[in-house]
């Protein structure tokens, strides 16, 4: 039977459950999601169109899997790993269906360098060989999970295609294991790690919003929902442009194509801040637009993650961004509906939950197999119906992750951005990084968000006042905090993608901007004590250089801030002594009227 | 895709050719036949009734006992045992050369209604189209001018982009769509749009009216149109916008050609997706519609963009209807989630008599930052339309509590935004039918609005900015803080 994605077929010689298959005489790729005493139930990852009963169906013996090893790097991949590039090679300018080989170039040669001697004991994930992929990444090859014996034969430093065995393990039951550039692995079962640890240094994505208000740790999830047209890809852009992890797994899960060509033609140009290589040299990318067939999207993020994982095994930082696991969810409903399945909470099958949470649980800071560090950071865009927080994938998501970034619409419809609502986020990892914080960057960290925070919360209750009344009806000292909240959303959260100096801010610079906000904010409760309008410290020019800063200073220098402050503080001064001089006052006051 | 890829790939899709008498059950537009051999899914069948009349359809799903069948045209007229259903072997597909269906009219299926010949030559084409591979899509940049203000400054349509406008029921979404098909072109160049026009049941007159602005702006010769109207089949709805981009892609990516494709109104699309898969038994999602709507939309949308190494484009404008004005709706809500922005009309906005009603603020452009700027349009043009943004969004809380505290009690500043929001709407928003703006003049008009606000509002805008372009523009810059009149 065919069905759209779905197809049943009787199995000649018996299936596994996930196992992997080829349909027709084209060889499309499908995967056995189902089985009873008669038929398989298979998802098919490509286009069904033409496809009749009796097409000959052809296990293959293992289950949906990715191939690992170098080539990773720098590529597309659809969300089956069929390589993007290649496959333009072969068929033009539009994606047609059917197996056309391998993941990893087979031909290629790759330079490596043995790490271990021949006849040293070795044990599951040992690095054994050193292979460069790119400027920015060293590939490493591992002693696979569960292995350990005797290094029998090492290849010579040399030039060796992924296919050529480069070396071999004698196990401790006596059989000899030999290694290639390359392995499979299967996409839905997690590549096992050492000791999970507790997540407690930031992931420094340059955004200020994120890393002073709602930090992200490094083997931390983070959840973004929004409505459409909210920020999600941007931020999810901005994040993989700037966070100090060492590979950025980009997963275009059921979104715009042109979004993933966008990300194709910037990182090229852009540099990593920390490295200074192209950002494409440390970039995996994952493509399975919306127009792409709907199964393959469902799988998308298993390939994505496994290849995370298997980056973190070589004791890296990996940042995984799957932008959107509404569309992977909606994948799982709609194969879901098809199998006819009894479906929970709007048509979704009542294992959406236990599906997302493996997902996030995938996630993790850890010691490797090695013994060494790395980390699988997860941030996943969520797409809610109509911007309603309280759907499914929303509110299972939000159990499952500890960074919570809610985009508002509001904000993003008067181009407020980031649209992160500062009322509705929250990090549970802002205690945990505030050690790094104070230890890298400055002592104050902690205390200045905090009160940054109390601003903010104090100003949302005076808002509700403003929007019945009016500024105009509140007294001085709270109209105060309203100017100062404003200053924090528009000198400090608000950031711009698009502007040159604004797109990042390293954390030197977040911490000294905030401090000379806060100190102008503190100054100005003395002008409200002293009784004098606040609108003649409003109207400083040192206000017009607050606003400016965000887009001048780089924050490599802490000169400009604090000479900034010095002025801020001489200006207040003079205002605060002409108040000694009431007859100026009185001038300064008519004025205004 | 080169040709002889695509032939081979359809070749690939190709079964035998095989008729059978007789159908099982009709249900709705579905009809289901049983003990049929070798019919593959999503293959094109002909099922002729007793009264002689062929009806196109296609396959939904198949299995060895039976396939079940959508039928384009409707299942009235068909009987049990007097209808024959021939299975054609091939996905549905179109014939298309530029010579044969430019300056033509057709039917939602294909079918010429203007009694021209149906188009014979050049290559039958798959109508679903294939998914563009991300590596060979080129990123839109070319900014276009539609001479529309609130698109031009705040909303900026670029060559390749899909760009929806979200209307309501009797709001002026087809004179908008007119205006700018009438109106949009490349600044400096001659070469104007082909159109590729797409209805899917709309009233007999606004066809009408459409076909006449396109004869009276002399464009006539290069529009397509495909027309299923208002009394037309709602299955074949379904496939009207397919065959549509299939022509738009031909001709944009094998002719060189730059295609405005207006598709409208994709509302009565949903409308006939939903009826088929109730029809099924589907299990609904949200409001009936059912779970695929997103994919099934983005198939359509998707089908817009650049390649790198061709010359031609093609460039979407879908038009919908929310279904109560509610931009929450799925049909609103999953097109926005696809498209690459949206343009909102506003009721309260075409009561007050603003044409075009565009509501700026939820509307967007998402290419609009890689299109503007210095070389493209101005340099200023970034800051200044997020300074518009901001403005409008305040102006609208000031409206919102000048109507509660009443316009006296607000304060200077907050009495300066209601004249900016008025200005804003009637001279920025509004503009005549046949106002063609170029952008300067848009961006000049933007700064003479934004100079209505006190200086130290003016957050968004560069200092060099506002020294250039709005001391020019504006006249009340160097007043400081003292009240204006309103603006004319
Ligand atoms: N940090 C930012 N700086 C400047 N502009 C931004 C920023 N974030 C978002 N935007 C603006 O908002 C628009 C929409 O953002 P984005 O495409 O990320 O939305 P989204 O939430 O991913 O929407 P969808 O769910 O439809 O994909 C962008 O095109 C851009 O104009
Ligand atoms: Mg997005």
């Amino acid at each position: 039977m065919v069905s759209g994605p779905v197809v049943r077929a009787r199995p000649a010689n018996g299936f596994s459950m996930n196992e992997m298959v080829e349909v027709g005489p084209e060889k499309l790729v499908g995967e056995v999601i189902g089985l009873d005493s008669e038929l398989a139930t298979i998802q098919v990852f490509e286009d069904t169109t033409g496809l009749r009963p009796g097409t000959p169906v052809r296990g293959q013996g293992l289950p949906l899997f990715v191939e690992l090893g170098p080539g990773l790097v720098g590529e597309i991949f659809d969300g089956i790993q069929r390589p993007l590039k290649e496959l333009r090679q072969q068929w033009g300018d539009f994606i047609h269906r059917g197996n056309i080989g391998t993941a990893l170039d087979r031909e290629r040669l790759w330079p490596f360098t043995p790490l271990v001697e021949t006849g040293s004991q070795v044990t599951p994930g040992q690095k054994l060989g050193r292979i460069p992929e790119s400027r920015g990444v060293d590939h490493f090859l591992l002693v696979p999970p569960g292995i350990r014996g005797t290094l029998r034969r090492i290849a010579a430093s040399g030039e060796y295609t992924i296919e050529e065995v480069v070396a071999e393990v004698e196990t401790e039951d006596g059989g000899l294991l030999p290694l290639q550039l390359y392995h499979r692995w299967p996409v839905r079962k997690l590549r096992p790690a050492g000791r999970r640890l507790l997540p407690a240094e930031p992931l420094i994505t340059g955004q200020r919003v994120i890393d002073t208000f709602f930090p992200l740790a490094k083997g931390g999830t983070a959840a973004i929902p929004g409505g459409f047209g909210t920020g999600k890809t941007i931020t999810q852009h901005q994040l993989s442009k700037w966070a100090d992890a060492d590979i950025i797994v980009y997963i275009g899960c059921g979104e715009r194509g042109n979004e993933m060509t966008g990300v194709l033609v910037d990182f090229p140009r852009l540099l990593d801040p920390k490295s200074g290589h192209p950002l494409i040299e440390r970039t995996i990318l994952i493509a399975n637009t919306s127009d792409m067939p709907v199964a393959a999207r469902e799988a998308s993020i298993y390939t994505g993650i496994t290849i995370a994982e298997y980056y973190r095994d070589m004791g890296y930082d990996v940042a995984l961004m799957a932008d959107s696991t509404s569309r992977w969810a909606e994948a799982l409903r709609e194969i879901s509906g098809r199998l006819e399945e009894m479906p929970a909470e709007e048509g979704f099958p009542a294992y959406l939950a236990s599906r997302l949470a493996a997902f996030y649980e995938r996630g993790g800071q850890v010691t490797t197999l090695g013994g060494e560090r790395g980390s699988v950071t997860l941030i996943g865009a969520v797409s809610p119906p109509g911007g309603d927080f309280s759907e499914p994938v929303t509110m299972h998501t939000k159990r499952f992750v500890q960074c919570f970034w809610a985009l508002d619409k509001e904000l993003a419809s008067a181009r407020y951005f980031p649209a992160i609502n500062y009322l509705q986020s929250y990090s549970a990892y802002g205690q945990r990084v505030a050690g790094w914080w104070g230890e890298r960057v400055g002592g104050e960290w902690n205390s200045l968000r905090m009160e940054a925070m109390e601003v903010l919360q104090e100003d949302a209750r005076l808002q509700n006042i403003v929007k019945l009344l009016g500024e105009e009806a509140l007294p001085d000292d709270q109209r105060r905090i309203i100017e100062s909240a404003r200053l924090i959303k528009e000198d400090f959260l608000q950031q711009s993608a698009f502007d040159p100096v604004d797109t990042y801010a390293g954390p030197d610079k977040q911490y000294l901007l905030l401090g000379v906000i806060m100190h102008f904010i503190r100054r100005l409760r003395d002008i409200v004590e002293a009784r004098i309008p606040l609108y003649q410290a409003m109207d400083l020019e040192v206000v017009a250089e607050l606003h400016r800063a965000k887009f001048t200073w780089k924050g490599d220098d802490p000169q400009p801030f604090s000479e900034l402050r010095t002025r801020i503080d001489q200006a207040m001064d003079a205002i605060l002594r002409r108040q000694a001089e009431p007859d100026h006052t009185a001038i300064i006051g008519e004025e205004k009227l | 895709m080169s040709k002889t890829v695509d032939r081979h790939q359809d070749l690939r899709l190709a079964g035998p050719e095989l008729e059978y008498r007789g159908i099982d059950s009709i249900s709705g537009p579905l009809v289901v036949i049983r003990g049929v051999r070798d019919v593959g899914f999503a293959e094109r069948v002909e099922v002729t009734g007793p009264d002689g009349a062929v009806r196109q359809g296609r396959v939904l799903s198949v299995s060895e006992e039976a396939a079940i069948i959508e039928v384009f045209q409707g299942t009235s007229g068909l009987s049990q045992p007097g209808s024959r259903v021939r299975f054609t072997g091939r996905p549905f597909e179109f014939m298309v050369s530029a010579a044969e269906v430019l300056g033509r009219i057709f039917g939602g299926l294909g079918q010429p209604l203007d009694g021209g010949p149906a188009p014979f030559r050049g290559e039958p084409r798959n109508i679903n189209g294939y998914p563009i591979n991300p590596v060979a899509r080129a990123y839109p940049r070319d900014f276009i001018q539609t001479g529309i203000s609130a698109i031009d400054g705040m909303n900026t349509l670029v060559r390749g982009q899909k760009l929806p406008i979200f209307s309501g029921s009797g709001l002026p979404h087809n004179r908008l769509a007119a205006q700018i098909v009438r109106q949009a072109r490349l600044p400096g160049e001659q070469e104007g749009f082909a159109i590729v026009f797409g209805a899917m049941g709309v009233r007999h007159d606004e066809a009408e009216e459409f076909r006449r602005s396109f004869e009276e702006s002399g464009v006539l010769k290069n529009v397509v149109m495909f027309l299923n109207l208002a009394d037309d089949s709602t299955v074949e709805r379904l496939i009207t916008p397919r065959i549509a981009l299939t022509v738009a892609e031909y001709l944009a990516f094998e002719e060189g050609m730059h295609v405005l494709v207006i598709l409208t109104d994709m509302t009565n699309y949903c409308e006939a997706l939903r009826e088929v898969a109730t029809s099924k038994g589907e299990v609904p999602s949200r409001k009936g519609y059912p779970g695929y709507l997103y994919s099934d939309l983005a198939s359509i949308y998707e089908r817009a963009g650049r390649l790198t190494g061709r010359p031609g484009s093609v460039t979407q404008i879908p038009i919908l209807t929310m279904p109560d004005d509610d931009i929450t709706h799925p049909i609103p809500d999953l097109t926005g989630y696809i498209t690459e922005g949206q343009i909102v009309l506003e009721r309260t906005l075409a009561q007050k008599d603003v044409y075009p009603p565009i509501n700026v603020l939820p509307s967007l452009s998402r290419l609009m930052s890689d299109g503007i700027g210095e070389k493209r349009t101005r340099e200023d043009h970034r800051n200044l339309s997020s300074q518009l943004y901001a403005a409008y969004a305040r102006a609208r809380q000031v409206q919102r509590l000048a109507a509660i505290v009443g316009a006296e009690e607000l304060s200077p500043t907050d009495k300066r935004y209601l004249t900016f929001a008025r200005a804003f709407e009637q001279r920025f928003l509004a503009q005549e039918e046949d106002e063609d703006r170029t952008i300067a003049d848009t961006l000049d008009l933007g700064w003479e609005l934004v100079m209505l606000l006190p200086p130290q509002e003016l957050t968004r805008v560069r200092e060099e900015e506002v020294e250039k372009y709005g001391r020019s523009h504006g006249k009340t810059a160097d007043t400081g803080n003292k009240e204006q009149p309103a603006a004319p």
